[in-house]
This record gives structure tokens, sequence and C-alpha cells, in this order.
């Protein structure tokens, strides 16, 4: 198993004529992902690497078949309307790729999600990969090196750094330790599927024995997570790394900012709530693949 | 974000038609007194400056005739406020306070919704007041679909106590506040104090409203110079970079000075990352060796190399710097030889005369380290390039070890100079660049480099010599991705007839100064 995508998915590319679209669609499907349509307004009946083109999400259900995953390679300022789109036809899960996503327009989304009982990742997401299985996004680039540099094993990997996921998924491969499923939840302030899920998704799967988070500076993910942890909805191990020990301070939005998430936000104070609730945390990002291992050594979990 | 000035956010809630002081904004002495005479009132001058405690810094001064305001304005406007420079001041009546107020609305990352909240006690200290007396501090989540209603926000104002027709008053100016945060786009919004005159009126004394950058476009008529939050104006080279970065969709390309006015030997590293999570380390390592980040730069999500030589070029434009480090998440999705020819083709153009260590792990990275060798017998200074096993503490012990013992050679001159083009074939690309190859030296070119380095394939040849497979109208508008393979790998292994230029407005206006 793994959360979010695997090989039995079938994905929907908006915007599969761009730029990106064109490429990510080939090499998504280079990886193992089944990519059965795109979009394009206005270019329906076009091909894109033997994946059929379609003018409307709708066009392409009726066509081709309900759709798991849609994954957005359009220009930010069309998004908001793309993703209203796709959960008007029925698609569950949204992964919004570009950045630069209006604010106001992301809540719209998020809340067109909790009505249609969906989801999304991002927006400015390099996507979701579960090793050896599929790819929605761009994490790892060429199908090759995503295949070389990443495998199957017990560890579920969150990320608000998309660079940085890939990474530990490297460098934690190299010590030997595969993943489940890698996820880079988004780099903007709000995103749909923060930290706190993506812990959820990982607890009620039960491939995933540990978790591996990248957290960083700004705003209050991670003190969502250790409150997870601290009322059980999380049991299964998890280390992380803080980023952004050595900038200033986060992003803070004045006084009512200050009101409403009191210490959270601030490096000391993530760091400290999730060694509250025995969260393993390091200081130095070099240590993580070590550390990941002892734990997993400590809780009886076999590579 | 894009924070406004006092007077430019109270234009807003003006427009919103939420009662703000009467006034105007001056930029002169002579404009000061013209508003003050107009209001016929004692006054209140207060700085235009991103700053919070103003009053203290000396940025707030009263007056009670036109005659005093211009003093005051002038002083303001030439000395500044403690560092700040003041180019407008606010001048507006001097409101009589009975009673202050609080209200504030905000994006929850949580709830994934606006919030907004109201404190029947407003003016400083309004952080204590929350945690003393939480009754007297009232939070809303607005629902994005229907706004905050009437009745949300006059039940608000309720639980703070406050009754009767002041209740119903400033529920109205709540109503407003949601409806001017969502027309402009705004990621905070905040009024204090909201004032409760002695004529029983209110007011909203003091504002802070920030707009969201990534919805700057939708906002043309605020005029914002450049969408980032800046506690200060922006200074000539995050212009330039600004410009850079609003034309050109492709990647992400950020850049913010952290220091000016060094000189070298000071130990500023001119620092160029590509990630934010990957960045935040890499600085750690670099600092953690006791040097200083001059600026700040990101380019990531896969730019065009043309960006990477941009903001390459900005970085290099400090010239105080001891040493350039570039380095991001190790191991990036992106293919790592657009970086590096971006990267080289600055540092063979100025030619980079500080250290570079540069850090380009992930996608083909062995073809960007062998890149970034091949540029260095162009370049006076010492290039290492490292790959995803090279940590960034590692890397960082390199760019400190050369620093300390390598001494670049004294040769000025960049010897990257490209001979006048005797049979040039050019075409324009989509950031106003120009491709030229010169066709008198293509033509006895034996390797033809440019025809299979060329990454979107857009070159053929002709009797012999490059040209475009594609019309020109194409590739100006994006088939040519500016990928510079034409011009770097031709200069390695060609003969040197391609070339291709990509200006950086004001740039080199900057540089003569």
């Amino acid at each position: 198993m793994a959360i979010l995508i695997d090989s039995s998915k079938r994905v929907l590319v908006q915007g599969i004529t761009g730029r990106e679209g064109r490429a990510r669609a080939r090499l998504m499907k280079e990886y193992g992902s089944q990519v059965v349509a795109g979009v394009t307004p206005g270019k329906g009946g076009q091909d894109v690497d033997g994946v059929p083109v379609f003018d409307t999400v709708q066009e392409a259900v009726e066509t081709v078949g309900d759709l798991d995953i849609s994954v957005l390679f359009i220009p930010a300022p069309l998004v908001k309307n793309a993703a209203l789109e796709a959960y008007a036809s029925g698609v569950k899960l949204l992964v919004i790729i570009p950045d630069r996503v209006p604010i106001y327009d992301v809540l719209e989304i998020a809340e067109a999600a909790k009505e249609s009982d969906a989801r999304f990742i991002g927006p400015n997401t390099l996507g979701v990969l579960s090793p050896g299985k599929a790819v929605v996004g761009m994490i790892g680039g060429r199908a090759a090196s995503a295949k070389s540099w990443f495998f199957p094993g017990p560890v579920g990997i969150t990320s608000r750094s998309g660079g940085i996921t890939s990474s530990m998924a490297y460098y934690l491969a190299q010590e030997g330790i595969g993943a489940t499923t890698l996820v880079h939840v988004g780099g903007d302030a709000v995103v749909g599927t923060p930290h706190p899920d993506v812990l959820k998704l990982f607890e009620k799967d039960p491939e995933t024995r540990a978790i591996v988070m990248f957290g960083e500076i700004g705003g209050s993910q991670e003190e969502q997570v250790a409150d997870l942890i601290e009322n059980g909805e999380v049991t299964k191990p998890v280390i992380a790394f803080i980023g952004g020990k050595a900038a200033k301070s986060g992003t803070r939005f004045s006084h009512a900012g200050a009101i409403i998430e009191g210490s959270r936000g601030t490096y000391d104070g993530k760091v400290k709530r999730l060694k509250e609730v025995d969260a393993v945390v390091v200081d130095a990002f070099g240590d993580l693949p070590r550390m990941t291992k002892l734990t997993l050594e400590k809780h009886g979990i076999k590579l | 974000m894009a924070r406004l000035h006092e007077h430019q956010g109270k234009a807003l809630l003006k427009q919103l038609k939420i009662p703000i002081p009467q006034g105007g904004p001056a930029k002169s002495s002579q404009e000061a007194k013209r508003i003050a005479l107009e209001i016929g009132k004692p006054v209140v001058i207060k700085a235009q400056i991103w700053s919070t405690g103003r009053a203290s810094l000396g940025g707030i001064c009263f007056a009670d005739s036109p005659e005093l305001a211009e003093n005051l304005a002038e002083e303001l406007l030439e000395s500044g406020v403690e560092g700040f420079l003041v180019n407008t001041v606010l001048v507006e009546e001097r409101v009589a306070i009975e009673r202050e107020f609080f209200a504030s609305i905000i994006i929850d990352d949580q709830s994934k919704s606006p919030v907004i909240i109201f404190s029947s006690h407003g003016g400083t200290g309004i952080e204590e007041i929350a945690k003393e007396q939480p009754q007297a501090v009232q939070q809303h989540i607005i629902d994005i679909q229907l706004g905050l209603r009437d009745f949300e926000a006059r039940d608000m104002v309720r639980r703070t106590g406050i009754q009767g027709k002041l209740q119903l008053s400033i529920g109205a100016i709540l109503v407003k506040l949601y409806q001017c945060a969502r027309k402009f786009d705004a990621r905070s919004v905040e009024i204090n104090p909201l004032a409760l005159t002695s004529e029983g009126k209110l007011v909203a004394v003091d504002c802070r409203i920030t707009i969201d950058d990534y919805a700057v476009y939708r906002q043309p008529e605020l005029d914002i110079e450049v969408a980032r939050e800046f506690d200060r104006p922006p200074s000539e080279l995050e212009r330039i970079a600004w410009e850079i970065e609003k034309n050109d969709y492709r990647g992400t390309f950020y850049f913010i000075q952290m220091e000016d006015g060094f000189s070298k030997g000071e130990g500023m590293i001119g620092f160029h990352g590509a990630g934010g999570g990957g960045s935040m380390m890499s600085m750690d390592a670099v600092m953690a060796r006791g040097y200083k980040i001059a600026n700040f730069v990101d380019t990531s999500g896969n730019p065009p190399a043309s960006k990477v030589y941009r903001a390459a070029k900005i970085i290099l434009a400090q010239s105080g710097i001891d040493g350039y480090f570039a380095s991001g998440s190790g191991v990036a999705s992106q293919e790592q030889f657009h970086s590096a020819r971006g990267l080289v083709k600055a540092f063979m153009e100025e030619p980079l005369r500080v250290p570079a260590v540069i850090r380009l792990g992930g996608n083909a990275e062995d073809r960007a380290i062998v890149i970034l060798e091949r540029a260095q017998s162009f370049v006076p200074a010492k290039i290492e390039g490292y790959g995803k096993d090279d940590s960034p503490d590692f890397c960082a012990e390199r760019l400190e070890s050369l620093i300390n013992t390598h001494k670049p050679s004294n040769s000025d001159a960049s010897s990257f100079i490209h001979t006048e083009a005797i049979t040039p074939y050019t075409f324009p690309t989509v950031t106003n660049g120009k491709v030229t190859f010169d066709h008198a030296a293509c033509s006895t070119c034996e390797t033809k480099i440019c025809i299979e380095t060329c990454v979107p394939g857009i070159l053929k040849l002709e009797n012999e010599v490059p040209v475009l497979n594609i019309s020109e109208d194409e590739a100006a508008k994006g088939k040519c991705i500016e990928c510079l393979a034409c011009e770097i790998e031709c200069w390695f292994d060609g003969n040197r007839g391609g070339r291709i230029e990509l200006p950086i407005p004001g740039l080199e206006e900057y540089q003569a100064k």
C-alpha cells in the first residue's frame, strides 16, 4: 500500500498541452502512473504521447470514465476555475503544481473540496510519489532518476519544501531506508493537505511504519502534528527536522496573527512542542538518515 | 506580502465607505500646509514609513497652525525618522478620541478561511489585552462563499459587551472591512485604533494593509512596485530583479538584499539558492563558518537558464562580495545543466573574480558539473561544482578554504568575448533577448554542436549553417526557451558563432554608479 497515489489510480492532466504539462505527462507515464486523459480548453481532439486531450474535464470523464486524480500544470490565474471544474466532474484528489495562486482562490478551492468531500495537494507542490508504483507531479524529474533514487520501504515522507522531499528520500535511501510515499505538501501559507492531514493518512496505511517530516518556521502545521500525537491520533514514530532556525522569525501578520497563533510558528515553539510529545527532532539535517534508522531499530521495524 | 503605507490603506478603506479622518498625503511641506489649511483645524502629521511605534520614533507630530504643519512636515521630509527616509507625510485632522477599538482580518491556515478579530479595547498593547481579557477579543471564521454577514458581525460585537447603536455601527464597519479585504486581495487588514470620537463618530485612525503578492496582477490600480514584504523601500537591485521576476513566469526568481554598502574583506557571500528548504540549510551552513549573507536569491521550479543567468548577474553586481555560493536542496527534480549554463554565462562575462562553490545536485548533475569545470579556463577565480552526495556543510567548508587560500589572477578582461558577427542570423526570444549566429563562423564549424544540444530542438542545418526550423514568431513567443546551449556549448565545442544577448534593464546603469 501507499497513500494518495499508486499504479491503480487513473490520472488526468489539466494543461497537458503546455510546456510543463506535456513533459510531465510523459515522465509520469514512464514512471508507472496511469495517465488516461488530458484537458486543455480549445485543444480537444489532440493527442499528447498517446494521451487523448479533451476540452473539458466532463468530456474526459464521459469518454474515458471516472478519474481518480487530476494534476494541474496551468498558469496560476487559471487554477481556481480548473480546480472547481475537476471537482464538479467528480475528481476527488487534485494536485496543484503551480505557485503564485492567489490566496483567496486557494480558500475557494478549499471550500469546494470540503463540499465535494474531496482533497487537494498544494498549491506550489512538486507532487506525490509512491516508490516503485506511481508519481503525480514532478518529484524526481526524469523517470530513470526517480527509479534509481527512491525504493519502497517502511517510511512515509512529508515535506513543506519541494527539493527537500526528494533529498530526504534520497539520503534515507542511501542509508538503506525505503519509503511508502513521498508527499510535498506545498510551499504556500495555506495548502490543501498540510502535514497533520498527511500524517493521518500515513497512520491508516499499514505499510507505513514510521513518518519522517520536514517542517518549516511559520504557520502551525507542526504544532498540529504534535497535537495529533498527543491525543493518540498518530501513534507511529515521527522523526522531524524543522528548517529556518537561522531565520529571524516566522512570518507574522501583525497583532492579529499573534493573537491567533500565540507562540506557534517559531522554530523554538515547534521543536519544543514536538519534543514534548516524544517525536524525534534532529538538529542537523545530515543526521536525519541515521536518526531515522536508530528510531526504526528501536521500534523493531525492519528495513 | 506587499505592504501598503497608511495613506494608501486609508484610500482603500474610503472606497468601501469606512470613515477615515479628513486629510491626505503630502510629498512637500507646501503641500502639507495646503492640506492643513483646507482642514482648518489642528492637524496631525504622520511620517509614511513601514515601522511600528512611529510615535515613539518621532514620526508623528501635531500642529495647531498650517505654518507649524509646514515646518514639521519639512523636518520629517528632510531628515527622516530614525534612519528611515520619509518621502510622504499624511496630514490629517486631529481626532478627539473617546474610546478605541481594534479590528482585523487575516487568513488562517488551519481553518483555511479568513478570520475576523474584533476587540472592544484598541490602541497599544492589544496582544496583552487578548491574554488578560479574552472576552474582550472575539474571533469569527468567515465563510468564503457567504462573506461576513451583518448578523455575524453584530453578534461578535455583542459578545464583547458593546450594545445599542454603537453595536450596529461597528458591525457595519466590520462587514465593510471584510469586503475591503476581499476586494483588494488583502492578506491582512488591521484598523487600530478604530476610534469613537467625542462627537460620537467612528473613524479609522490608523490602518495596516498587506496585499497578497500572488494577486497583485489583478490589482493594477494599487500600483504596487515590488510585490514583496519589505520593512524598507526596495533597493535599486531589488527593483531590477523584480522587473525580471514579474515579466518571466517560468520558474521562480526571488531576490532580496540582506546587506548593503559593504566592501571586500568583510566576509559577505553572494548567495544563490534553489528551493526554500534547501536554501535555508545552505545559508545556515555558510553562516556557521562566520560569513554573512549579502543577498538571498532563489531560482527554482525549473527556471530557464536565462533566468538563472540574470539572477547571477544581479548577485555579481554586488561588488563587495568575497565569494559566491550556490546550493539548493541537493536532489533537484529539474535538470541541472540549465542552471549551470546560466551561471557560467554570467561568470564568464563578468569575469568572476571571487571563488564560487556551486552545489547542483539532482537530475543531470554530472552534465552540470562538467559545464562548470569547462568554464574554469575562462574566468580568473576558482569555480568548484558539487552534486547530491556533497553536503551543504562540506561545500561551505570548500568555499571558506578557497576564500582563504585562493588568489584569483589579476587579469581583468573577460576572455569570453565574441568577435563581431560577419554574417549575422538573428531571432528574438521571449524575454526581449536576441540569439545571433554568425553564419560566417558557423559555416566552417565542424561540430555543429548547437543543433544537437538545443533543448527544444528548434534549430536545423540549412546550407551547413544553423537556422530556425520554426517561425521567428514561434521562437519569440517562447518556443526558444533560452536554454543557452547555442552559446555555451558552441563556445566550448563549436566555432563560437552562437551568442545570446539577454538584457537586464537598469543593471548597467546601476554598475556605472
